[in-house]
């Protein structure tokens, strides 16, 4: 088990994985525009974007949790409680352009309590946000009822739903766009990405290394957190409809879309261009079902499923390959 | 040193419940009513069955997050074969729902040790695939209680010798599960498995074949659960038992089943499925929002959690002052 046999292999494996995301992508883009009827139309390239924009969003930050070997499932609870405060404040007559720092300040805060129990108090990750996941959406629940918040100034509910000059682009996806690229360059080109990679790769040989692994988790849950935050102000304008379900489940298709990207459920490995390729070719698989009339729920066998497989497929493929590998050596 | 830990969460639990009771009935004397009694009783006996599947594979160092999927096909499937065929006996409802969740907790723990994918993703995945295949096929259905046999309806509500039919089987569970866990052999090795995988495995047990056969227990129960389901409330749509996962996670981790797995006994469950349940009857009776629940099951899960937490540091600074004075 010498590390100069495996690295070679994984990085190789991590480029192909990426390239055949990129290329099945592009196949499910070609086949889907000639056989679904409407799907090659601009209109349903805007509500594709358009739908892909939170998960791609709340992606982000999820890529980085993931590599550093931890998890958020929380992210669509948050979405959930910061759109029922949203909708909340907006109903007793704060101002939209308060609330919504307020709301993003709100995700952050959440995030942070992730953070200081899976940093402060070492528990493990998974247990923590499996706890929020149900604590967030209670209370977003205790917050807003089964009521719903509907009337949001149009100016904005327009400016997030409207498009660049009336074309196919969403007005969203410039900023998202600059966002990817901060949060790509941080991973892939400074020492904080580094040193992200380091504590997935193995958490006490970055700590042995001079990385506080507490410090960087708990700021990597707070910026999850108030990037969900963000999602949920921007969801909430988007259907301009504040309600304690918003973002329900939205945790699989993030988590799912993330590990489609080559990122490892292990930490340690993953590229932020991988994870943005796996959130276009789930959000067009969905997009191009629900244009068939597959529902919503039905929609989510995909989901799991493509969630299951890009976990066990380069499992196989690592294994059958140090299998030949062996029986070439012997 | 052990023991006394694993006592003090069972009798934190019993006092936690003693103090709700007595509190919630001197506020309103219906919540000690039979009615209100029966009622806690048959919600735990649906919970205390998921938990005890849950403990098992939490034991083992795994999770199960598709147990209410689990609960809704196989409610789903028991429903329909009931209004399709008036005559069965409710021992083949109770076999046939106990299949269907064999079977899907058979393709988790396939997943799980073959693809070696953590139990996490596996069943996070099939939460919604199972979910998505009963939308498939029930769409927009329900199946209302007038159109499943009377048999079948008394099932859930009827009594034997005083207890109800659903309780009966409950504790049938919990019995059978907390013997095996505790005192043969098969139990034991879960709980070394939970501890240290690699040890267990060099000690010869056979991880794989366990691990499986841990969510196939899960699947099962769930599956058993799905039908108790069915009995009791009569109507079944798509949705049964959607969320449930929380409350059957928050269940086995308050009864003081560890997370990291190797601790915690279905007893601790079922207290922590019933503890849960007089929560959720006492919010009822006392007025309060219902919507709290949910913040409380996760409030709970947290509490519990960082308790464990604490305690096992505690016993971990113990024994290294004990050793430093030998």
């Amino acid at each position: 088990m010498s590390d100069k046999g495996i690295r070679p292999a994984w990085l190789s494996r991590l480029a192909s994985w990426d390239a055949a995301v990129i290329v099945i992508t592009v196949l499910v883009l070609v086949i889907a525009s000639g056989t679904v009827e409407n799907f090659g139309t601009s209109r349903n390239f805007t509500f594709l974007l358009l739908d892909l924009l939170p998960i791609a969003l709340v992606a982000l930050p999820m890529t980085f949790v993931i590599v550093t070997g931890e998890i958020d499932l929380s992210v669509a609870s948050t979405l959930g409680l910061t759109s029922a405060v949203m909708g909340d404040l907006w109903d007793k007559g704060m101002t939209i352009e308060s609330i919504m720092p307020l709301c993003v300040v709100l995700g952050a805060v959440l995030g942070a309590l992730n953070g200081f129990f899976v940093t402060v108090l070492k528990l493990p990750s998974l247990a923590v946000t499996i706890g929020t996941l149900a604590l967030y959406r209670g209370l977003a629940f205790v917050v807003l009822g089964d009521n719903a918040v509907a009337d949001f100034p149009r100016d904005y509910t327009t400016w997030v739903t409207g498009t660049i000059g009336g074309g196919p682009i969403p007005n969203l996806l410039i900023p998202l766009m600059i966002l990817a690229v901060i949060f790509g360059v941080v991973l892939h080109a400074t020492p904080i990405g580094r040193a992200v990679f380091a504590a997935g790769a193995s958490d006490q040989a970055a700590r042995f290394a001079g990385i506080r692994v507490g410090r960087l988790k708990f700021w990597l849950y707070v910026v999850s957190g108030a990037v969900a935050g963000l999602a949920g102000v921007l969801w909430t304008l988007r259907y301009s409809s504040a309600r304690a379900d918003n973002g329900f489940g939205l945790e699989l298709a993030v988590v799912a879309a993330v590990l489609l990207g080559g990122v490892s459920i292990f930490g340690g490995k993953g590229t932020l261009p991988g994870v943005l390729a796996g959130v276009v070719l789930l959000g067009t698989l969905q997009n191009a079902l629900r244009l068939q009339d597959v529902s919503n729920e039905a929609l989510n066998i995909v989901t799991g499923v493509l969630l299951i497989i890009s976990v066990l497929l380069p499992n196989i493929v690592t294994r059958t390959r140090a299998r030949f590998r062996r029986r070439a050596t012997v | 040193m052990f023991g006394t830990v694993f006592k003090a969460r069972e009798s934190g639990i019993v006092l936690a419940l003693v103090v709700l009771i007595v509190f919630t009935a001197t506020q309103n004397s219906r919540f000690l009513s039979g009615q209100s009694i029966r009622d806690i009783l048959l919600g735990t006996a649906i919970l205390a069955v998921l938990a005890v599947g849950q403990a098992v594979v939490m034991i083992t160092r795994n999770i199960d997050l598709s147990v209410g999927s689990v609960l809704g096909l196989s409610a789903f499937t028991v429903g329909s074969l009931l209004r399709d065929n008036q005559g069965l006996p409710v021992i083949v409802a109770l076999l046939a729902g106990l299949g269907v969740g064999a079977v899907c907790g058979l393709l988790n723990g396939v997943l799980v040790r073959f693809g070696q994918v953590p139990a996490l993703v596996v069943t996070l995945g099939t939460l919604y695939a199972y979910r998505g295949v009963i939308y498939f096929w029930a769409g927009g259905q329900q199946i209302n209680a007038d159109k499943l046999p009377g048999s079948f309806l008394s099932f859930g509500h009827d009594s034997i010798a005083g207890v109800p039919w659903l309780v009966l089987i409950a504790v049938i569970v919990l019995v059978v599960a907390g013997i095996v866990l505790r005192n043969y052999r098969a139990g034991r090795e879960l709980y070394a498995m939970g501890s240290s995988p690699q040890a267990a495995e060099l000690a010869g047990i056979k991880v794989g074949r366990n691990t499986i056969a841990a969510f196939l227990v899960s699947g099962g129960l769930a599956g058993l659960a799905g039908v108790l389901f069915a009995a009791r409330f009569g109507t079944i749509d798509a949705a049964a038992g959607n969320g449930y996962e929380l409350n059957v996670v928050a269940a086995a981790v308050v009864g003081g089943v560890a997370v990291f797995g190797g601790s915690g006994t279905v007893w601790g469950a079922g207290l922590g499925a019933l503890l849960l349940t007089v929560i959720g009857s006492a919010l009822a009776v006392l007025d309060i929002n219902q919507f709290w629940q949910q913040a409380i099951v996760g409030a709970l899960i947290l509490l519990a959690i960082g308790a464990d937490r604490l305690v096992a540091v505690r016993v971990q600074r113990a024994l290294k002052k004990r050793d430093s004075h030998v």
